[in-house]
Formats: C-alpha cells, sequence, structure tokens
C-alpha cells in the first residue's frame, strides 16, 4: 500500500516544529512502527535525519510509544497502544498525520519524543506502600476479595503512556493519578496510606504542571488499557474527604 | 586457563546460606550513610536492589537508559513467578523447587545458588502481596496459582497474563518511594558505557547522557549491573528493541568473564515471523500450555493444503492431528520445559508438517479446554442435561476469557485472526539467555566490587530456564541476596574515602570511550546500523539456534568476524555525538552484540554435548533426544575476551545432592 505521512518535525525543545510529509510503501501485515521503520531506513540511506520516535517492548505493555495519529493519541484502535496498531486498519493513498503528545507537562525532546518524567515524580510522591524488604508477613495472611482484587488489578493495568493526558483538552492527569490511587487504595494493604497518598499525589500532579478534570471523558475512550473513569471519581471522593476530614 | 572458585560455603544444602547470612560481615549504619553504590538497570532485580540498598541507608545512585524505570523489559513477562509456598497441598517443597530447576537447567547449573533461590522464593510472594502486588485470587480471598512446564505442582503466582508488569510496578513504587526519600539518586535516560576500575576494583562507570550525548563520570565504592539478558543478538527475539548487552559486554571487556554464552532459550511459543521487515516477536504465554493442546496435521498433503489457504485447522479431522508433545512426551504432556517443546516443533516443521505460509509454525488449540470448562460450568449452573454444544463453547469461552484474555487479544491484534475460533499458530524464537556474566556465590564477578544480578548474570537456570523462574531469580537476587552479599565486599571499605572521579582511571575510560564514539560516527559508510544488526541476527539463528553443529559454528564464526570488519567500514551513523541520537545509541550496542556472537558461537563449538537449549546435532540419543556428556562438560565455561582468541577459563559443577541423570519426561 502506498501511504503518504504529515510528520511533525521539532528539532529540539528550543525550535519551532513543523509538518513535513512523506511517502511511504507498506504491507499491511506490518506495524504502524514497522512502517516508520521503512522510512527511516529509507531516510537513512539517503543520508537525512531518521524521524525519532519512542517504542521499545512492541507488545502493548511497556507504555513507551506514544503517536498521536490522526488526532487520536494511540490511533484510531480501542484499546490498542501504537506499537499494537497495524496497517491493516489503513487504506491504500491514505493520508496519515502523525504528531507528538502535546500537553504542557510533557515538553518535546525531538520530533516525537516526549519528556514524561513528571508521571514518576507523582509516583514518587506517593504512589507506593510504605513497607521495606523484608516486613512483609505471609502473603495469605491478608486475604482479599476476588472482585475488589479484580477492581484493583483493573487499574493498576495502567502503563504510564500518557495517552490520557494527550487526550484532554485540558492536559489533565487525572485518569494516570487516580488509576494509582485506586489500586493502592483498593486493597487492604494500601487502605493505611490512603488518605495521605491521595492528598500528595494530586498536590504533585498540580505542581507539575497538569491541567484540571472537567469530566471530558476522552482519557477513558483512548486508554491503551481501557482504564475507566470511574477511578477518577472514586479519588475525588477520596480527596474530598481528605481535605475536609483532615485534622490539620 | 584457571580455575574459578564460586565462594560457595560449606555445610549442608539446607543450612549454607542461613549460616552464611548469619555469620556474614556487616556494615553499620552510620558507615552505610557514606559508601556509595552504582545500580546499572531498574528492571525487576535493579530496581528491587536499588529499592532495597536504599532502605538499608547505603547511598545509591541508579542508572536506566530508558525514559522512566517503569519501561524495564521484565513489564513484559507474562505467565507468572514461581514460589514454593505449597499453599496447593500438592507436594511443593523448596527442595521440590531446586530440584526442578536443577533438572529443568539439564545440571549445569551450582545447587547452592539454586537451593538459595528456592529458599527466597517464599519471601517474594510475601513481599510484593505487601507492596499491593494484585495476583490472582480465589473467591475465598487467597492467592490463587496455575502450572508451569517442566514441573508437576502448581506453584506459579500469577496477576493474569502481565505478571512481570505488576512485579516491575511494585519493585518501581518501592524504588520511587526511596528517590523520594533521597537516598537513591535516580539517572533516568543514561547508558552505562564502560565500567571504571581502580587498583583492580569496579569504583565507577561512564555513561551517556542520552539527552545530550555528554559522557559523564560516576564513582562508588563498588558497581552493581542488573542490565538483562543478551537476546537481541539474534536481532528477532521476544526482547524489546532496546534491550542489549552493553553495559555487561564492557564490563567483560574490562576483566569480567562471560559465563556459559552458547545457552539462550528458545521459547516453543510465539507468533511466527511474517515478513523482512519483522522488528521483533511476540511471545504467547507458557501459561497457555495449562490448557493449549499443540498438534500439527498427520498428513503433509492437510499441511500443505493449509499452507496454501485451501484448508484450516477446524477442517482437520480429530483422529488426523498428531499431538506430539502428548505422544512423545505422555508424562508431561504439553506441560515439558522450553526446549524439550521448541526442539519438538522444529523436528516436526522441519518434517513438513508446518502450518503457516512459511511452513514456520504449529497449532495451539483451545477448543478440548473450551468445551471442557463448558460442561464444567454448565454443571455448576445445574443446567448439564439440556444444554446445547454452542452453548458450552459459549460458556467455555468465557472462561479461557477470563484466564488468558488480554493473550488472546494481543493475538487477534497481531494476526487478525481469533484465536477462539481458529487455533493459534505458533512458532519457536528466542526469549532468554541464561548465560551471562560469571558471578561467584556473592554474585560478585571476578573484578572485586562489581556484583552482576538477574537475567544478566549465569549463575540459576544451567542449560535451560523453566517457565516463571527469570521473574523470581531476578527479584530473589535484588530484594534477598545482594542486600546481604554486597557487605562481603564492603565491610572491607569502610575505611575507603568517597572515590573521586578525577583519578587517571576516569580519565581514560571517558577518553577511549569518546574515541570509540568518534570512530563510529566517521566511518560515514553507506549500510544502516539495523542491516548489520538483521545480518548478524540471521547469521546467529542459522549456526548458533535451536540446533548446531561444529561445521555450521565455524563458519558461524568467521562470517561475525567479517561482518565486524564491514560494519567498520560501511556503517552509516546520522548525526552527532552530542546530541539525542537514538541510530548512535544502536550503533553501540550493535558493535557490542557483534563482538558477543563471536564468543557465543565459540562457546557453542567448545561444549561438545547437547544440554537443554544447546543442542549439538553430533550429540543426540538415538530418539533424537539431548546426549549430555557428565564427564567431560560438567563445568561452567567462563570466557575471557580477547580480540583474536578469546581464552576459557573454567568453574567446575560438583553435584553433592542430586544425581545426575538423562532429563526424561516422557
Amino acid at each position: 500500500m502506498q501511504l503518504k505521512l504529515k510528520v511533525w518535525r521539532q528539532k529540539n525543545a528550543k525550535t519551532n516544529g513543523e509538518f513535513q510529509t512523506y511517502s511511504v510503501t507498506a504491507s499491511e501485515h506490518m506495524s504502524f512502527l514497522e512502517m516508520l521503520d521503512v522510512l527511516n531506513e529509507e531516510l537513512i540511506s539517503k543520508k537525512e535525519d531518521p524521524i525519532a520516535f519512542e517504542h521499545d517492548c512492541r507488545e502493548g505493555i511497556c507504555g513507551t510509544c506514544n503517536l498521536v495519529i490522526d488526532g487520536r493519541p494511540h490511533g484510531p484502535m480501542q484499546g490498542t497502544t501504537t506499537c499494537q496498531l497495524h496497517m491493516r486498519s489503513f487504506k491504500d493513498g491514505d493520508t496519515i498525520v502523525i504528531e507528538p503528545w502535546r500537553a504542557e507537562a510533557f515538553p518535546i525532546i525531538k520530533d516525537l519524543v516526549v519528556d514524561r518524567s513528571a508521571f514518576d515524580r507523582i509516583i514518587q510522591s506517593g504512589g507506593y506502600i510504605s513497607v521495606n524488604t523484608g516486613q512483609a508477613m505471609d502473603g495469605n495472611a491478608i486475604p482479599v476479595e476476588k472482585d475488589l482484587a479484580i477492581k484493583a488489578f483493573d487499574a493498576a493495568t495502567c502503563i504510564g503512556c500518557g495517552a490520557c493526558v494527550a487526550a484532554c483538552p485540558n492536559g489533565s492527569a487525572m485518569l494516570f493519578t487516580a488509576a494509582k490511587v485506586s489500586h493502592l487504595g483498593l486493597l487492604p494493604q494500601g487502605k493505611v496510606e490512603h488518605t495521605k497518598r491521595t492528598r500528595s499525589m494530586v498536590d504533585q500532579m498540580d505542581k507539575e504542571g497538569f491541567g484540571n478534570c472537567s469530566n471530558v471523558g476522552a482519557c477513558e475512550v483512548e486508554c491503551p488499557k481501557e482504564i475507566s473513569i470511574e477511578n477518577i471519581a472514586r479519588m475525588n471522593r477520596s480527596y474530598v474527604a481528605a481535605v475536609f476530614g483532615s485534622d490539620e | 586457563m584457571t580455575t574459578l572458585d564460586a565462594k560457595i560455603p560449606k555445610g549442608t544444602l539446607e543450612d549454607k546460606w542461613v549460616n552464611y547470612r548469619s555469620k556474614m560481615n556487616l556494615v553499620a549504619p552510620n558507615n552505610k550513610r557514606r559508601i556509595e553504590i552504582i545500580v546499572v538497570g531498574t528492571g525487576l532485580a535493579g530496581a528491587s536492589a536499588a529499592a532495597t540498598l536504599g532502605e538499608l541507608g547505603y547511598k545509591v545512585k541508579a542508572f536506566t537508559f530508558h525514559d522512566s524505570p517503569r519501561r524495564a523489559h521484565s513489564i513484559a513477562a507474562q505467565g507468572g513467578i514461581n514460589a514454593a509456598k505449597n499453599y496447593q497441598n500438592d507436594g511443593d517443597s523448596i527442595y521440590r523447587l531446586f530440584y526442578d530447576t536443577i533438572k529443568g537447567g539439564d545440571y549445569r547449573s551450582r545447587e547452592a545458588n539454586v537451593h538459595r533461590l528456592a529458599e527466597a522464593s517464599v519471601s517474594i510472594i510475601d513481599q510484593a502481596v505487601a507492596q499491593g502486588v494484585p495476583f490472582a485470587r480465589e473467591y475465598g480471598g487467597l492467592l490463587a496459582n496455575r502450572s508451569f512446564g517442566g514441573v508437576q505442582v502448581s506453584r506459579t503466582f500469577y496477576a493474569r497474563g502481565q505478571t512481570g508488569q505488576q512485579l516491575l510496578l511494585g519493585a518501581y513504587s518501592s524504588l520511587s518511594r526511596q528517590i523520594s526519600t533521597g537516598s537513591v539518586t535516580m539517572y533516568n535516560r543514561h547508558e552505562m558505557v564502560d565500567l571504571v576500575k581502580v587498583d583492580g576494583k569496579a569504583r565507577g562507570i561512564i555513561a551517556r547522557n542520552l539527552l545530550t550525548g555528554e559522557l559523564e563520570r560516576h564513582a562508588a565504592h563498588c558497581v552493581v549491573l542488573a542490565t538483562g539478558g543478551y537476546g537481541n543478538v539474534f536481532y528477532l527475539s521476544t526482547n524489546a528493541m532496546g534491550s542489549n548487552v552493553t553495559a555487561a559486554w564492557k564490563s567483560v571487556k574490562r576483566g569480567a568473564l562471560m559465563a556459559n554464552p552458547c545457552f539462550t532459550q528458545i521459547h516453543p511459543t510465539c507468533i511466527p515471523v511474517s515478513g523482512d521487515y519483522q522488528s521483533k516477536l511476540t511471545l504467547m504465554s507458557e501459561s497457555l500450555r495449562n490448557d493449549g493442546r499443540v498438534w500439527v496435521p498427520k498428513k503433509k498433503e492437510d499441511s500443505i493444503a493449509i499452507r496454501e489457504g485451501k484448508k484450516t485447522a477446524l477442517d482437520i479431522k480429530e483422529e488426523d492431528r498428531d499431538y506430539y508433545l502428548e505422544r512423545r512426551y505422555p508424562a508431561f504432556g504439553n506441560l515439558v520445559p522450553r526446549d524439550v517443546a521448541s526442539r519438538a516443533a522444529k523436528v516436526e516443521c522441519d518434517k513438513g508438517h508446518g502450518v503457516s505460509p512459511t511452513g514456520l509454525a504449529v497449532f495451539l488449540d483451545f477448543s478440548s479446554a473450551i468445551e471442557r470448562y463448558g460442561k464444567a460450568e454448565a454443571y455448576s449452573m445445574g443446567i448439564s442435561d439440556s444444554i446445547s454444544a454452542a452453548k458450552i463453547t459459549e460458556l467455555g469461552k468465557k472462561v479461557v476469557e477470563a484466564k488468558y484474555g488480554n493473550l488472546f487479544q494481543m493475538y487477534d491484534k497481531i494476526t487478525g485472526e481469533d484465536p477462539y475460533v481458529f487455533p493459534m499458530k505458533i512458532y519457536p524464537a528466542v526469549h532468554y539467555t541464561m548465560g551471562g556474566v560469571w558471578v561467584d556465590y556473592n554474585l560478585e564477578t571476578n573484578v572485586p566490587g562489581l556484583f552482576v544480578l538477574g537475567e544478566a548474570n549465569f549463575s540459576d537456570h544451567g542449560a535451560n530456564r523453566l517457565g516463571a523462574s527469570a521473574l523470581m531469580q531476578g527479584l530473589a537476587d535484588g530484594y534477598f541476596v545482594i542486600p546481604y552479599t554486597i557487605g562481603q565486599f564492603l565491610s572491607n571499605e569502610i575505611r575507603t574515602p568517597s572515590i573521586t572521579t578525577d583519578s587517571e582511571a576516569f580519565a581514560e575510560a571517558e577518553s577511549s570511550t569518546r574515541d570509540k564514539i568518534k570512530r563510529l560516527i566517521d566511518i560515514k559508510g553507506n549500510q544502516s546500523v539495523e542491516s548489520f544488526h538483521r545480518r548478524l541476527g540471521k547469521i546467529m539463528w542459522e549456526y548458533c539456534g535451536m540446533s548446531r553443529n561444529a561445521d555450521g559454528l565455524k563458519k558461524g564464526r568467521s562470517m561475525i568476524r567479517a561482518l565486524r570488519e564491514e560494519f567498520y567500514k560501511d556503517v552509516f551513523v546520522p548525526g552527532t555525538a552530542e546530541e539525542f541520537n537514538p541510530e548512535l545509541e544502536k550503533a553501540i550496542r550493535v558493535a557490542d552484540f557483534l563482538e558477543l556472537g563471536e564468543v557465543m558461537m565459540l562457546d557453542a563449538l567448545n561444549r561438545n554435548e547437547s544440554c537443554g537449549g544447546h543442542f549439538r546435532e553430533e550429540y543426540a540419543t538415538a530418539e533424537g533426544e539431548a546426549l549430555r556428556r557428565d564427564e567431560e562438560y560438567a563445568y561452567v565455561a567462563a570466557w575471557e575476551w580477547d580480540e583474536t582468541e578469546p581464552i576459557l577459563h573454567k568453574e567446575d559443577l560438583t553435584f553433592e545432592n542430586v544425581e545426575l541423570k538423562t532429563r526424561s519426561y516422557k
């Protein structure tokens, strides 16, 4: 299949970027990233600068790949990361627009590569259970109701890709933060620090320059792991309780 | 050649670790605060080590080439993690896990290390649960288990098909907590490009800041590598695109030894190669073999018809299917170890029974499981008398979906075929490397102060790793071994002041690295890094893959040497060294693979026997099974790098507790 690509090219954070157009021949069995590999090999053979994009596991779990394809984070398929998208989702002759995640808290590094270290700092602010190695009791000493374990697991499947932020018109990281707050807060092990965790993670999220949530719901639609917006409601309840129920 | 001392403590197998641990040298808290440790790699082994060492009070600096520690390839491990909890009351024990691992590894691993691993396994589960890892649970709220290959008990703990992700996120959260307290300083997007030795001891690294290209000197009292395996030497593997051998290999070039590099694991259940553009292969978890049955058509004409698209699996009658694993290995059936299952698939495809257009695929079929689960569900719902076949299938699919949903979805996305209807097509692919940097019982290399953990070392899996044991080993090393054994080295360093980066050793390492990078940039040839990597992979797969022979290995070795020469004459690396340059990163890694590949060939050639994943065609039984030669080869082959002729060192393996037997899964 013959495709036309309009790709965002930007040398670094300090310069302005622009779209450049490329033609590429692809096979429908290729993954989207393999199609970009083919284009990059061509650019290299012409001694041109290949397009910088991030990727690693190429099986939808590491959360590294992050392209906005035709205006949608991770492209047109529901519940799919960019690396799991295959060219059979496109037609011969299509023009495909490829952009980086666009959000104030994710500055561009080069071309399609952005800096998502803000997510790490949100986790560092409280996305853990404070237990040192060796302090744990027997695994079966804490029974967890099966349905609760499943809910916690569903929230814990977040891959930290940032599609929720890229999808949100406000550039909000509520779904990312709420997924971690829910995962830990639903489990008995995580209950002890739940209130403190919610407050500090939300505070950090604000500090990083992510926008507020105005219930658009695009995050849930674009999340490759289909994490439910229910988690945001859960975090909001717990945040309100933390603020108004505080002893301070 | 020297004989290596593994420093295994005395005493009975059961008491070694416990006694050793209680008599080990300690570093007092006031000294820990001054002692610096570098941890390179933040996957399961590295993140758990960095977090635990930070908790203990050491000053830790952790490095990853990823943008975040959460991206490490441990995250992609699917099936589960083994632990000798015996929660199922099915006869499991620490000894049995030890025995299964030694046997599964075809008697080429160290007894003492493997027993310690089995002991630690129990605590890992407790630790992970306490961190909030959402393992699968039964209705009573207790932890669930499933079975993996090469064992007859259910000891695998899991979190759907995403166990690695959940365990890594657990370790990452512990690491994040230490970063927040300041006990660990995290360096994201930094790649280790050289090891620095001062007076013979590992005292630091040269790291390349991948955003700016700047070379940075980092010093510490000791260095811990947890940088994963080298499966990407084959280009196509189930590893992530960035997984590489560079940190380990630079250490080998500074005097560490590469042990058993030819022991690579070919995983039997991966999605087959579909075209030349392919960049990686995707694993379908071994857990699928709990319920999936592997088969090929008995008649070659059926296989040909399937390949040509004239028939599908559904057209082949039950009596015309060859469930070859069940036929050849009735005791373990579809759950034989990976090396055995992979070789059997190759045998069937080589005979012409393969079922994909390339002829290189076999079926993994869930129809029996769907029917069995459907009937069981119907029975428990009290409707088994009146139910239709379609309804049974519907009920059965739901059960299968709950167990393996994400894997089926992944398969569907990649192949465009619905695995609930058509059996999956699978073929073996490179997955894991049992070989790695040589370490003693303390996980210390022959370079004092250099420790290696997880897949990057060689010690626990012998010639074949059992399923769900990689996560176990990574976390055992990081949480429960290195925090103790590192004290054996550091207790002698409490008088050593903070290491300076101003020394001659650091200057030399930095300038030689700068020269090497400049050399790559300055070649300005005509072929891309990727094209060299692909060619290397083809040579490795052809001559050092699922089966090997002396002539092929000799040929492969000379081909790699020729390719390496061509690489340094004609590779083209765009851009400069002083910027964010992913192509340069690749070039540095491929240059190292081009050397490692040669040592792998040499190691495979040296080992005139078949064991585990290393199958030499000259050494097979009449039935085609691996023929081990314990008298001559019950040793670890540890290679010292030398551009012209790498040098072999040996560690003899002594078995005091298990009897060396021919592995049988029949």
